[in-house]
């Protein structure tokens, strides 16, 4: 415990530089989008408490608004207004607007009636009994919606560094990726702090008087002005090219810290979530990203792969991996899932995922067009010699290769196949395997070597680099520990890859990671 | 001073008020009495225009009262309402000072009349800096007297004023009102659905139902020449009281023996009073009560049997 604390305090302070500006970035985004919403919120909650027959539809509208789930509004978004602070700031707005309309909906018409005939038989304008008679009395209800609306956007906020937003949730949603708690509380602990500071300041401001809040409310427009210049400022600078990268690439040492140690990259960089990454960088707000080199969306994008030249990302090959007992009891098998070794290159399993995910094909039809294409597939012998028990992944590359290997193993053996697929996790998978449950499963050199092996440190340098090294040493490895074969590789590697879109790419003669570097430091 | 001339209010197909005219004199204390829904209030809304009438014209001060805007005509028009109306994030002083403050008086000016007026309404200085919640319901009321007359307005309109208080903080008030020497020079239109309130406190009475005046006049005229059943019935329940009420000491001087031997200490009942004032005077040991005629500075010794007495013989004359 003693450690961990002693850790956590550790890394705030290594991260320091970072954790202020995220957490500035997270006060402006807050209060930015708060301002916003007051100012539309609450003449439009007068204006529903005045004209109340519309005030079911206003109500209505912004309950709607705040059912939307977070991040599918901030996903909604980005066709609109593309990614970063903007569209992030829209979505909070719309999180804050409803508290803010209900409150001073809820508390103008509950002024007491009497006080209002009161206000207008002595003679009082309709302006002066809404600012000296229903706001006053209004008020203690407005800042409750406020007080609401900016704990949600508090919370909210975090989800807008996965459009490159910046704020707390950098750390919070990269520690997740990492598995690193350290990172995760160094972002969670300070929002929560953050929200509950806001709250209290609000319910100080909400017990002083009016007369006294007059005052505060100059001051206020003051310091979120001074607080938007600040948080506007530096997302307008920035070098040439900006990257977007997610969060657990910025934090892995094969990923952003490996381009600044090895490459020497230096760019600007902003932390986007991978689903709307490739989109972003289709749509021009981002120019480089951190993809997988087999993603569909490379293709429906049209990015290209820059050349990793120094080789800081492992290759992460695939191979099916089959418990050593199941290629002794069943014959044949090995021959059967090898022959799809070397047939798939990076470009064509790119080709597929693209047609899985974007064309929305199913893994089958994608599975059976690819083989008979290449002349590999034969129609189901509907053996009787056993059951082989295929494994796979939760995501489509590994639906579309448990469809080839079943097809492989119906047609050139007489076993038949029952399928396990969409387990959740490499681990999930992997003691699937061992445990007895399923006899394979396509798995990744990399994913074998950095996530169930976990060599030293000096091992992996030795072996990272060099994709034959990698797969030797897992084979080696999983056979000693596990009793686990790798088997041939398919041929594609689906590692982490920086990506840029073709066209600039092509106009900038940027081929390569080394390339970019040079770009960079030219201009 | 108020002139109101074929006055109606239309709630959809309901007549809230259907065309009535009446006229208050300067300085007179008219009182709309009926029950809930007669059109009492809807009636004394549209003096200062809080309700805009569907027909008929108002004339205050002579002026009509559509022809200036109706923030400048309430600026002129004191109003007291049941639930005194004060805004509850405004200091005693602060709730007084808002039509001065409207009105654009200057400092000193304001601060001269809150004394003087907290003064006539036995109110302390110490709850000038006190919110409305921190005070008794007298307090308030008194108050929301203050704010109305704060600025002398001509004009003083009262909704069910004391509506919202006890028996005895309200009669201790409505005495209090009746001495008020700022209320002799206005001109006072109140509503009540208080019979005894109604004639304890007005001059003129106005008794109204389904939005029509059903008879105006003097509480002894409503009482001793009702012009139909429903006056009649109306007052019958507490008829003696509002009689003995509704009759001055100096209705009946005349049949009141004169004294032969006077004590010579005593404050004399002045005759501007009605015989319910001098029966109060009477209980328990008091057997006498010393009168003095406004007139004729006459002064009188009478018991109760005797203004009992004088009571009935001046009845018999009215009916007769």
């Amino acid at each position: 415990m003693n450690q961990q604390q002693q850790s956590l305090w550790q890394f705030v302070q290594q991260q320091s530089d970072k954790l202020l500006s995220q957490t500035l970035e997270h006060i402006g985004l807050t209060l930015v989008s708060l301002l916003i919403a007051i100012i539309v919120g609450l003449p439009l909650g007068i204006f529903i408490a005045r004209k109340k027959q519309l005030s079911g539809t206003v109500l209505g509208i912004a309950g709607v608004l705040q059912t939307i789930p977070s991040i599918a509004l901030l996903g909604f978004m980005i066709p609109l207004l593309g990614i970063g602070a903007t569209p992030a700031i829209v979505a909070l707005f719309l999180y804050a607007l409803l508290p803010i309309i209900r409150n001073t909906y809820t508390g103008i018409t509950g002024v007491e009636p009497s006080v209002k005939e009161a206000a207008l038989a002595m003679g009082m304008s309709a302006r002066q009994i809404l600012f000296k008679v229903e706001l006053p009395l209004a008020m203690p209800v407005i800042l409750a919606g406020i007080r609401t609306a900016t704990v949600i956007n508090v919370g909210v906020a975090t989800l807008a560094s996965y459009i490159a937003a910046g704020g707390l949730g950098e750390f919070i949603f990269g520690g997740i990726s990492l598995n690193n708690s350290n990172m995760i509380l160094a972002g969670a602990i300070p929002a929560a702090l953050l929200a509950i500071l806001f709250d209290v300041l609000l319910s100080v401001v909400q017990r002083v008087s009016f007369k006294k809040l007059k005052y505060a409310l100059f001051a206020l427009p003051v310091i979120i002005v001074a607080f938007a210049v600040y948080y506007l400022v530096p997302s307008a600078s920035g070098g040439k090219l900006t990257a977007g990268f997610t969060p657990e690439f910025m934090g892995r040492q094969d990923g952003n810290l490996g381009l600044q140690q090895k490459y020497g990259l230096k760019i600007h960089t902003t932390v986007i979530n991978d689903a709307v990454m490739y989109k972003a960088a289709f749509e021009k707000q981002i120019d480089v990203i951190s993809g997988y080199s087999t993603d569909g969306r490379l293709k429906a994008f049209n990015l290209t792969v820059l050349d990793d030249d120094k080789k800081i990302f492992p290759p992460y090959y695939a191979a099916p991996i089959v418990r050593a007992d199941a290629l002794q009891k069943y014959p044949g098998l090995e021959d059967a899932l090898n022959l799809l070794a070397g047939h798939i290159n990076d470009s064509v399993m790119t080709e597929l995922n693209y047609r899985t995910d974007q064309l929305h094909q199913t893994p089958e039809r994608v599975a059976k067009d690819f083989l008979v294409a290449n002349n590999m597939f034969k129609p189901s012998r509907k053996g009787k010699a056993g059951v082989i028990r295929i494994g796979s992944k939760v995501f489509g590359e590994q639906y579309i290769l448990a469809e080839m290997y079943r097809m492989l193993i119906e047609g050139n053996t007489n076993y038949t196949t029952s399928a396990k697929t969409g387990l959740g996790g490499t681990k999930i998978c992997f003691d699937a395997l061992t445990n007895n449950q399923i006899d394979f499963y396509p798995e990744y050199t990399g994913t074998g070597l950095l996530v169930l092996l976990q060599p030293p440190a000096v091992k992996l340098q030795q072996i990272t680099s060099n994709k034959e090294k990698t797969y030797n040493y897992v084979q080696q490895e999983f056979n000693k520990k596990y009793s686990v074969k790798w088997l041939k590789p398919i041929g594609f590697n689906n590692a982490y890859a920086l990506m840029m879109r073709r066209q600039q790419a092509d106009e900038l003669g940027i081929k390569t990671i080394s390339d970019l570097k040079h770009f960079l430091d030219r201009n | 001073m108020i002139r109101v001339q074929n006055l109606s209010k239309q709630y959809g197909q309901v007549m809230a008020v259907d065309n009535i005219s009446f006229e208050v004199a300067e300085g007179d204390n008219l009182i709309l009495l009926g029950t809930s829904g007669c059109g009492k209030t809807t009636t004394l809304k549209m003096l200062n225009r809080l309700i805009e009438p569907t027909a008929g014209k108002i004339w205050i001060g002579g002026e009509d009262i559509t022809a200036q805007k109706p923030e400048l005509l309430r600026r002129n028009i004191g109003y007291v309402l049941q639930n005194n109306g004060l805004f509850p994030h405004y200091t005693v002083a602060e709730n007084i000072t808002i039509v001065p403050g409207l009105l654009k008086w200057d400092k000193e000016k304001t601060r001269n009349r809150i004394h003087e007026l907290l003064q006539k309404l036995h109110l302390s200085t110490d709850l000038l800096t006190k919110y409305p919640s921190q005070l008794s319901g007298g307090q308030q009321q008194r108050v929301g007297l203050a704010r109305a007359l704060m600025t002398n307005a001509p004009v003083l309109l009262m909704d069910e004023p004391f509506g919202a208080l006890d028996n005895i903080t309200r009669t201790k008030i409505q005495e209090e009102f009746k001495e008020l020497d700022e209320l002799q020079r206005k001109t006072i239109v109140m509503v009540t659905h208080d019979v005894h309130e109604a004639f304890e406190l007005g001059n003129r009475i106005a008794i109204m139902d389904k939005g029509q005046i059903v008879q105006m006049g003097t509480p002894a005229q409503l009482l001793f020449k009702p012009e139909n059943d429903f006056v009649r019935n109306f007052l019958k329940a507490q008829r003696l009281q509002l009689e003995l009420k509704a009759i001055t000491l100096h209705d009946v001087w005349y049949s009141l023996p004169s004294a032969h031997d006077l004590p010579d200490s005593g404050l004399p009942l002045n005759t501007n009073e009605s015989i319910w004032q001098a029966i109060q005077k009477l209980k328990g040991d008091v057997k006498q009560i010393m009168l003095k005629s406004a007139q004729t500075n006459e002064v009188k010794l009478v018991t109760f049997e005797q203004l009992m007495a004088a009571y009935n013989h001046y009845q018999n004359t009215l009916t007769a």
